[in-house]
């Protein structure tokens, strides 16, 4: 089975993290797995995104195009590429800065009002941490445990203290799905 | 052995030191400046020497004075700055000094963007530099490979006084992947024709690409086809897969041969009797294998983010025997898996003719 993920929002929304969180709790699932930023003279406050392949076979292209699963934490990140999930695919949603999104016939979209539920919990920067626990929770890509483990290998040591943060988000987001 | 996750461009970095790298000179160019800013951090805690030159032309003119001395010297740079280090990799070939220069290559011509590209391959396999001269050109073409590329790299180098490229790309160097390191190696600096200072030797080691006197030009020359004629006959690398029972093959490398396996993926899923063949060694190019296949009556799309340049090889290698097609991208953007599905799957439909 070969999973392909795009995560996008605007820089600083802490979507190219969420991506290698994917990836690497992937990784320490055994599979195969790929990121891939978008880059290049990029603007400040512009949109990015990543796209992320975890797969029981070799990875072939890490760029995807057509993707099963979709976290889009801006408007213009969920215009840009509703079009382009899978039929049967699913879509997170920032409802914190999307106030409607229009439905698309066959996928599954879940709306999270990420900036809320990290206010709550005390950072709005965890608002990622928030849509991608709702992700997994929808998808079932990773396991939530996965993801946690992730985060000891991905955020460098001087931010472990703030993992216990990450993992009450990522438990709220998960929360989110019945 | 424990996976890690690392971008290509610092699997790249870190498999040099473990394979005894201890001399890197660069100078920052998009989009490989991770590699110098992985080495700047990593090459003062293995004791090495990482220097950020005023130029890429004295770059490369360092690595003749480290490799020259019998260090594992590397250098990287992308497209335009590798242009410029041309004039040097023609005096290391012709000087024989052992080296591995990694181009990260990027759209161009001139300044070209920041976009990924294939439109390097003529200048990497066919010379780059004035006079007869190869480099040993390496395509990696995921994350492990970096690693273990490289490492072969300066083996190849060392053992056949050559230089050596990796020609990777924007997307291989941006990418991450998990790969398993290699315990870190301890290698000599200490090689016969090394200039490390006259010592108990009656004559010194001279280390020079002129051959103004005489016959000497010819003589080197000489001595150089036969080194890469033992290249040619011992170092070609590829990865053949689902070839056997294919009707149309894909030759790619790199990038490209990652989109190209999506979409033979997708294929064979359908029943399509569909494979490739990715060169590892741009040169030595893996021409056998593809005069075997075009004889037993294969027919080939070649996929290149370029307007052409691997697929006149190709052509060469086949040599009239088999239909070759081409599929190319340009302008530093990649194909999409969907692009190259619908191509196969319409020359599937137009048949051999």
């Amino acid at each position: 089975m070969t999973y392909e993920i795009i995560c996008a929002g605007f820089g600083g929304q802490g979507v190219m993290l969420i991506g290698e969180l994917l990836a690497y709790g992937g990784m320490l699932e055994g599979k195969n797995v790929t990121w891939f930023p978008s880059y290049g003279p990029e603007m400040r406050g512009g949109t990015a995104n990543c796209s992320v392949v975890i797969s029981d076979q070799p990875v072939g292209s890490p760029i995807v195009s057509e993707p099963d699963g979709l976290i889009a934490m801006n408007g213009p990140s969920l215009e840009k590429f509703k079009a382009t999930v899978k039929p049967g695919g699913a879509i997170v949603y920032n409802a914190s800065m999307i106030e409607t999104a229009s439905e698309m016939p066959g996928l599954k979209m879940l709306p999270v009002p990420s900036n809320e539920i990290a206010s709550e919990l005390g950072n709005n920067k965890v608002a990622n941490m928030v849509a991608l626990g709702a992700f997994i929770g929808l998808t079932k890509v990773i396991t939530l445990s996965s993801a946690v483990k992730a985060l000891e290998h991905v955020l460098p040591a001087r931010h472990h203290k703030l993992i216990p943060l990450n993992v009450a988000a990522l438990e709220k987001g998960l929360a989110l799905v019945k | 052995m424990e996976r890690v996750m690392m971008k290509g461009n610092e699997a790249l970095a870190e498999g040099a030191i473990r394979a005894g790298c201890r001399f890197f000179f660069g100078y920052p160019i998009t989009p490989q400046n991770e590699i110098p800013e992985y080495m700047a951090r990593r090459m003062p805690e293995v004791n090495g020497v990482f220097l950020q030159a005023e130029s890429e032309v004295s770059a490369i003119n360092m690595i003749y004075g480290a490799g020259g001395a019998g260090g594992r010297a590397l250098t990287s740079s992308s497209s335009p700055g590798i242009s410029l280090k041309q004039e040097g990799i023609s005096y290391l070939a012709g000087a024989q000094v052992p080296c591995v220069i990694v181009n990260v290559a990027r759209g161009g011509p001139g300044l070209g963007g920041l976009g990924p590209s294939q439109s390097d391959y003529f200048q990497a396999t066919k010379g780059g530099g004035h006079g007869d001269y190869h480099l040993i050109v390496y395509a990696p073409g995921t994350a492990q490979e970096m690693v273990d590329l490289i490492g072969l790299a300066f083996d190849k180098a060392e053992e056949y006084r050559n230089p050596v490229m990796i020609l990777s790309d924007a997307i291989m160097g941006q990418m991450m992947e998990p790969v398993v390191l290699p315990e870190m190696r301890e290698v000599t600096a200490d090689q016969p024709w090394a200039t490390t200072g006259k010592k108990g030797r009656a004559k010194p080691n001279v280390i020079n690409s002129l051959g103004i006197v005489g016959e000497d030009l010819e003589r080197i020359n000489i001595e150089l086809q036969e080194k890469y004629k033992k290249i040619v006959d011992n170092e070609i690398r590829y990865e053949a897969d689902g070839i056997d029972d294919a009707d149309l093959i894909v030759v790619a490398y790199g990038t490209t041969s990652r989109v190209a396996r999506s979409a033979l993926n997708m294929l064979r899923a359908e029943g399509k009797k569909v494979g490739l063949l990715r060169p590892i060694t741009l040169w030595p190019f893996p021409k056998p294998i593809l005069s075997e296949l075009a004889a037993e009556g294969k027919r080939f799309l070649v996929v290149e983010m370029s307007v052409g340049q691997l697929v006149e090889d190709v052509i060469l290698a086949v040599n009239d025997r088999a239909k070759v097609d081409f599929f190319g991208k340009l302008n530093g953007s990649v194909p999409t898996v969907r692009e190259v599905y619908n191509e196969i799957n319409a020359l599937l439909q137009k048949g051999g003719a």
